[in-house]
């Protein structure tokens, strides 16, 4: 890992590592993984990237589910619109995620915009084909039970359908929320901060203890985002556990 | 007839201003698929009396599902009429009608999200009852079809065997007190042990809230248990309909008499007890084989059979005798002079 890189700071406007008086030997030989650094920097270096990114991620997989599940409704109703959002979705997905935020530089600039552009791009395709499988997947006795006993078409998609196709789009928006933390590192290539920065910084600097720790948090936040959903699913679809004694 | 002439009880929960049961009436129904020459249901006219269990059976294809599900519009009609209580079902909003009509399919369709309450409650809750109403109403009606009104509430679909959760699919069906059901063969899918006890809870059940109840079946046992009448199918035309000892003694061609089985003098003594007989005098004491009133004449006739005896004697609960039976009577009963032993 940039074994050539040279070990002092060169980058512009001021040394990235300050304190270099009263570094440790960890931080003068540059270590892989300093630990004491990374306790007392945590707080300035990494808190504030850190929520850049949970505001990143969220932000996109907010938008992109509202757009993907408002897609998927359509093309429950409608047949013909399936095959043209999955095209437009599934080309957006295509586009390298570096060129896409370069791409977006000349139209919307360095802004937290062009990042949002491309990251709730990258999440439709999941969102729109986990909803709509689920709706399609949802038993076809149950269905017709609920048009039996008289309900209209907007109760049983409120009522039976939706909440039938519930595990279904939970799995995509665990699949698009760990997808877009990684893939917001890379934002911070357009100047939009997020755990991408300090990682872009460190490649720049060499600064091992550094680019380890951002690398260490955004997978760490994945892992919790994860887990908060499944979480989140638990308690929104209690019969999923239900088991015959 | 009106079906508040009905003699029945009215269910427990029975609302005091809405009948407990309907008359339903098919009026030359018709329905043809587009593109079928043929249709699939021909002129269809028969009435079922309030409170009556009509068993609608047939070959695979002879309609008997098109017809039913005629009544709650999900087949629409090509012609014809079916009313409910006299009201033609066209008048109604559809989901209204369908709110008005219990419906139990094979597949049962319990909602598998919901708890017992939840899918017992659905239509209640559609029609604005209260939350402890329709508590009170999903109790009530799980005691009645035999599951733990206070555990198994709680409960989701997942929980159950198949035999539980096709009586929670009845109780949902019941839950609203409609006074009419649809029933697509809905025991078809349990084993037949379960089945045996679903078809005989479901007859106490309905001996206790008698609704009208159009039942779909392809099996003519099951048929002859359940049906007060029993209409026969074939090619959507309606081929015979009348009382399973009727259509057992009298079948109206050669496709029913094929249909009902070369044993159906044997199924006809499935039909008949002991108690529907004139007995002959009761000894003073049992002597040989015993049976009671309730006991069918097709066990009856197998009891004299294994004991090689020509004569049983019937007793009460208490073991007293009643009468006797003698093994030409049952014979007279099915032989070629039947109607003159007809009661």
């Amino acid at each position: 890992m940039l074994a050539g890189a040279p070990a002092a700071p060169i980058a512009q406007g001021g040394p990235v590592i300050p304190h270099f008086e009263r570094a440790s030997d960890c931080i003068r030989e540059n270590g892989q993984f300093c630990f004491g650094w990374f306790v007392d920097n945590f707080d300035r270096v990494f808190v504030p990237r850190l929520v850049e990114h949970i505001w990143l991620t969220l932000l996109a997989v907010g938008i992109g589910f509202v757009i993907a599940f408002t897609a998927a409704l359509l093309a429950y109703t409608l047949d013909w619109f399936e095959t043209p959002f999955v095209i437009l979705a599934a080309f957006l997905y295509t586009i390298p995620s570096l060129a896409f935020f370069q791409l977006l530089v000349p139209i919307t600039g360095l802004t937290v915009t062009s990042a949002e552009i491309a990251l709730v791009s990258y999440t439709l395709l999941i969102l729109f084909r986990n909803t709509l499988t689920g709706l399609r997947e949802v038993p076809e006795d149950a269905q017709l039970a609920a048009r039996a006993m008289g309900l209209t078409k907007g109760q049983i998609l409120r009522r039976v359908e939706l909440p039938l196709a519930l595990p279904a789009i939970m799995a995509g928006i665990r699949i698009a929320t760990v997808t877009t933390i990684s893939l917001a590192t890379v934002a911070a290539f357009i100047g939009v901060g997020g755990l991408g920065q300090p990682i872009f910084n460190a490649i720049q600097s060499g600064f091992k203890t550094q680019f380890i720790a951002a690398g260490i948090l955004a997978v760490a936040l994945a892992l919790v985002a994860d887990a908060l959903l499944v979480a989140l699913q638990r308690l929104l679809a209690p019969w999923l556990r239900a088991r015959r004694a | 007839m009106n079906s508040s002439d009905s003699a029945h009880p009215t269910g427990p929960s029975a609302s005091p201003d809405g009948p407990a049961a309907a008359v339903l009436a098919f009026h030359e129904a018709t329905k043809i698929y587009p593109g079928r020459r043929t249709p699939a249901v021909s002129n269809l006219s028969l009435e079922v009396p309030a409170g009556e269990i009509c068993v609608l059976i047939g070959p695979s294809g002879s309609g008997k599902t098109t017809a039913m599900q005629m009544v709650n519009r999900l087949i629409t009609m090509t012609s014809g009429d079916v009313t409910i209580d006299e009201r033609s079902i066209t008048d109604l909003d559809e989901t209204e009608l369908r709110r008005g009509i219990g419906y139990v399919f094979q597949q049962i369709g319990l909602f598998p999200h919901m708890t017992t309450e939840d899918n017992i409650g659905t239509v209640p809750r559609l029609l604005g009852w209260s939350k402890e109403r329709i508590r009170a109403r999903a109790k009530e009606l799980l005691e009645l079809v035999g599951l733990d009104p206070d555990d198994d509430l709680r409960r989701y679909p997942a929980e159950f065997s198949g035999g539980q959760r096709q009586r929670i699919g009845v109780a949902r069906a019941m839950a609203a007190d409609q006074p009419l059901m649809l029933m697509d063969e809905p025991f078809g899918a349990v084993d037949p042990i379960a089945r045996d006890r679903l078809q005989d809870d479901f007859l106490r059940l309905h001996h206790e809230v008698p609704k009208t109840v159009v039942f779909v079946t392809h099996d003519i046992d099951e048929a002859i248990k359940m049906g007060h009448r029993i209409a026969i199918l074939r090619d959507g035309e309606l081929v015979q309909y009348d009382t399973p000892d009727n259509i057992l003694a009298e079948p109206a061609n050669d496709f029913v008499a094929d249909f009902v089985g070369a044993d159906r003098g044997l199924k006809r003594l499935n039909v008949w007890r002991l108690g529907d007989l004139e007995l002959g005098p009761a000894p003073d004491e049992p002597d040989g084989p015993t049976a009671t009133a309730h006991t069918s004449l097709r066990d009856a006739l197998s009891v004299m059979l294994v004991e090689g005896k020509d004569r049983l004697v019937v007793v009460d609960e208490d073991g007293r005798p009643t009468g006797t039976v003698a093994l030409d009577s049952i014979t007279r009963l099915i032989g070629p002079d039947e109607k003159a032993a007809a009661r």
